[in-house]
């Protein structure tokens, strides 16, 4: 067991957990936000990012014990004071099917966005391939990000 | 009121093909809400004008906690912005909950019209009565019955008390246009949260003092356990509990899901690995092909391709396995309380959980709740009710409330499979190439066969939906030829469709080629004729079909010509009663193909939410892109081999083609949108590849 302490969407969080925990059940199981999901377990599919220190991470597989004392924000708390831009924009272009996948899909968008504010379609294919989407909704996520960027649609 | 002069209210028998007897129909619980109407099981109005719209379908992402309230409203004349929505249990109330066989729409369009019709005119009553003017001189709209002539209005909140007083009418005709909701793009009612992080999934539900688990299950397919060494596990932090779950697998409960993981980590079991150690995906394969000569079931016939002449053409077709892998992995939570259980689980079946979770706990269904929650994707992953029976079982075990997670490799590994299969297609062809005779044989295991069921005639039922013919030739046979696999089996966005489009569209295509005409020609030519044709309880007429073609066709410009080193490819394909058509662009790189845009047709009835519709269109062809390049399940040593994303990996957004999806306009009943689109997109691409290449390929997937 460890001693963890988290700045989780801007709280200070402290727990005991064994060191090895990936930050995803911590979040899930420990703190009960559920936003984050579980998909695969191994990095792959996106659906479990969350923002450690502003750069998207694959929660499922960081170790908590790796980010112990960072400041870490989920998909609770990424519209700090109502909805982010892209979340608006999610809604605007009905986005979600099943919806499982969106909060890591938003998550790795607005880490995009925080860095490339207009993205190309180049730049959005770049960050958004490792989020799968079983749905498909994978042409109306271009739109969303490109409208959030505000690109005139 | 009294409940039971309620009964039998609508007790509409619709949809006899897909199954669906609904019931008879009580006022919905909260209709014991003060002041409350509730006519029946499907709406209840409070006096805050709040129209609350039961859904009885599981919402998976395919709209249906939108789509079915719209039509509702449509008919009650309700506004919209007052519509909530709630999510029923399994209940008796509602005949058969089955969320499958893109059939939500077509199964509740007759009985949500009419319960929304019936509160109505009984609204349009209570204000008559109130105002003491004819009924014929008011007007329910937007939430309010209205009384021009006075200029008085009152809205659907005050008078629902007086409303649920009256008798509720029967035989209410209903609108068959000049619809105000249905066919207009509203806005999904789940979407705000699903962009927040609020939604409740399967996987997000927790009682209190819930603990968690995983089961080991037995990697190799109808092995069973020997013996386990738990002595490391018990060690792991956390963990509570470990014991056999039935004869292939052990449990670990722990106080977090990762701790349940850590302790299966290190628990040790040694499988009894049965009679199916050694099977392979060659060795099945070479079973289907074998079985190809046994006596088959004849789905259609037409004329008599025996005494059909003319040019001679063959070929034969296959297809792996394939998994659903919805992105949530399979999770139900189950609370074990002695004479009663209660279950939440995503699930497309349930009340096949409530009666199989009875079943195992020893206790009669009604001592069973199930709760649906949302479904993180389904596919016809959760038609089974595996979670849910072995968070039941579990929770009863250790004596408290439990959550039962599996993880990707688990979903990946003791899923339930599209059959693979083996397809021998015959023709003869005349002097100007047109087809004077057409065979198909499918040779494929039989779902609802493995699953128990009798088959009527050898006819696996799900063939019945899912596999016309549906061109005019003078002589035809359709047939089938059940085989038998351990391999577990389940049923997979569009089920056979899949396997029977690839194989026939592509073989169609062989036959335009070989009568060197243009695919588009040839196959509108064998639709020219307005045909009624007849299989089994449906009617498919070629009209339709000739539309929804000559639209995808027509919008993806056929006729024009390419960039250099693209290429075309189409196809069409009829289930669950709709028609649809993909034209695809390709090119090839490093002989693979790269799929740039789809362009699709369908023709579904009277559509309910062109927005939802565009969805499942993207999400249809997204999907079969999967199936047709790379979803493959393949077994070795009795294992599937596949475990994860990395050797399962679906379409993701760098390979995603530009989708745009068209739709006929016509006011037919509704029919199917969530699986139709899917099988006519591997055999467009196929085709598209031997524009291409000038070779066609036999099997998928494709790259």
């Amino acid at each position: 067991m460890a001693d963890i302490t988290l700045q989780v969407n801007g709280s200070e969080r402290k727990l005991s957990v064994s060191p090895n925990t990936p930050l995803l059940w911590v979040l899930r199981d420990n703190l009960e936000l559920t936003g984050t999901k579980f998909g695969c377990g191994a990095g792959l599919c996106g659906a479990c990012t969350v923002h450690v220190d502003g750069a998207p991470l694959r929660s499922c597989s960081t170790p908590v014990s790796q980010v112990n004392g960072k400041n870490i924000v989920t998909i609770e708390g990424l519209g700090a004071n109502g909805l982010h831009a892209l979340q608006q924009a999610w809604i605007a272009e009905d986005v979600p099917q099943c919806g499982y996948c969106q909060s890591g899909q938003i998550m790795t968008a607005a880490a995009l966005l925080a860095r490339t504010p207009r993205p190309s379609d180049d730049d959005i294919t770049q960050a958004m391939t490792g989020n799968i989407c079983r749905c498909g909704t994978y042409d109306r996520i271009r739109r969303a990000i490109h409208r959030a960027a505000g690109g005139g649609q | 009121m009294s409940p039971i002069s309620r009964r039998d209210f609508l007790a509409t028998g619709v949809a006899a093909g897909a199954g669906l007897v609904v019931g008879f129909y009580l006022p919905h619980k909260n209709g014991e809400r003060s002041g409350a109407f509730s006519p029946n099981a499907y709406l209840t109005i409070t006096p805050d004008d709040q129209v609350t719209v039961v859904v009885a379908r599981s919402e998976m992402g395919q709209g249906v906690r939108t789509a079915l309230p719209m039509i509702l409203a449509e008919e009650l004349e309700a506004d919209w912005k007052k519509i909530s929505v709630e999510q029923a249990g399994a209940s008796t109330l509602f005949g058969d909950q089955t969320t499958g066989g893109s059939a939500s729409v077509r199964t509740t369009w007759d009985p949500m019209r009419k319960a929304g019709a019936a509160a109505r005119e009984m609204l349009i009553s209570a204000a008559a009565l109130e105002w003491g003017v004819g009924r014929g001189s008011c007007k329910a709209e937007n939430g309010f019955v209205t009384h021009a002539a006075s200029n008085r209005r009152l809205s659907y909140g005050q008078l629902c008390g007086r409303a649920a007083n009256l008798p509720v009418p029967t035989d209410i005709p209903l609108k068959q246009k000049d619809y105000k909701l249905v066919g207009t793009r509203m806005p999904r009612i789940d979407t705000p949260a699903k962009v927040n992080g609020q939604a409740q999934y399967g996987i997000d539900f927790r009682v209190p003092g819930m603990k968690y688990a995983v089961i080991a299950r037995c990697p190799i397919i109808g092995g069973k356990v020997s013996s386990f060494d738990d002595a490391e596990t018990k060690k792991s932090s956390g963990v509570s509990y470990v014991g056999k779950l039935g004869d292939s697998s052990v449990a670990v409960v722990a106080d977090t899901t990762w701790n349940a993981l850590e302790g299966r980590r290190v628990l040790s079991v040694t499988w009894d690995e049965g009679p199916d150690k050694d099977l392979t995906s060659a060795a099945i394969v070479s079973g289907l092909k074998q079985a190809a000569g046994n006596k088959a079931a004849i789905l259609y016939s037409t004329g008599d391709v025996g005494k059909a002449h003319g040019r001679k053409i063959s070929a034969e077709y296959q297809l792996p396995f394939m998994a659903h892998a919805p992105l949530e992995p399979g999770n139900s939570v189950a609370h074990f309380q002695g004479a009663r259980c209660e279950i939440w689980s995503p699930t497309q079946v349930p009340q096949d959980v409530r009666d199989s979770a009875a079943q195992a706990l020893g206790l009669d269904s009604d001592q069973v709740k199930v709760n649906i929650t949302l479904l993180g994707g389904g596919f016809g992953r959760r038609l089974e009710h595996d979670y849910a029976v072995e968070a039941a079982l579990l929770s009863k075990a250790i004596g408290a409330p439990v959550k039962v997670q599996w993880t990707r490799e688990d979903d990946m590994r003791n899923s339930t499979y599209r059959p693979a299969s083996y397809h021998q297609l015959s023709a003869a062809l005349d002097s100007a190439g047109w087809p004077v005779a057409f065979s198909h044989r499918i040779v494929a295991p039989s779902i609802n066969g493995q699953k128990g069921a009798q088959l009527d005639g050898g006819v696996d039922p799900d063939l019945k939906d899912e596999a016309a013919l549906v061109y005019s030739f003078p002589n035809a046979q359709l047939d089938y030829v059940v085989t038998e696999t351990p391999v577990p089996l389940g049923w997979m966005r569009s089920v056979y469709a899949l396997q029977a489009a690839f194989a026939s569209e592509s073989f169609i295509d062989e036959l335009a080629a070989a009568a060197g005409k243009d695919p588009l020609e040839y196959r509108l030519r064998l639709l020219a004729k307005d045909d009624d044709i007849k299989y089994f309880d449906a009617t498919w007429r070629t009209a339709r079909m000739r539309g929804v073609l000559q639209l995808a066709a027509d919008k993806a410009g056929w006729d024009k010509p390419l960039p250099s080193g693209q290429f075309h490819g189409l196809a069409c394909f009829g289930c669950f009663s709709t028609y649809a058509a993909n034209v695809v662009e390709i090119s090839m790189e490093n002989n693979r193909p790269r799929v740039h845009r789809v362009v699709t047709a369908v023709d579904c009835g009277q559509v309910i939410n062109p927005n939802i519709l565009e969805q499942q269109i993207h999400s249809a062809v997204i999907y079969g892109l999967t199936n047709a390049l790379r979803a493959q399940i393949t077994i070795d040593k009795g294992r599937v081999v596949q475990g994860n994303f990395d050797d399962y990996e679906p379409i993701r957004i760098n390979e995603a083609p530009n989708i745009e999806g068209y739709y006929v306009q016509n006011s037919e009943p509704p029919s199917g949108i969530g699986e139709p689109p899917v099988p006519p997109l591997a055999p467009a691409i196929g085709n598209a590849i031997y524009s291409a290449t000038k070779k066609r390929v036999r099997a998928l997937p494709f790259a």
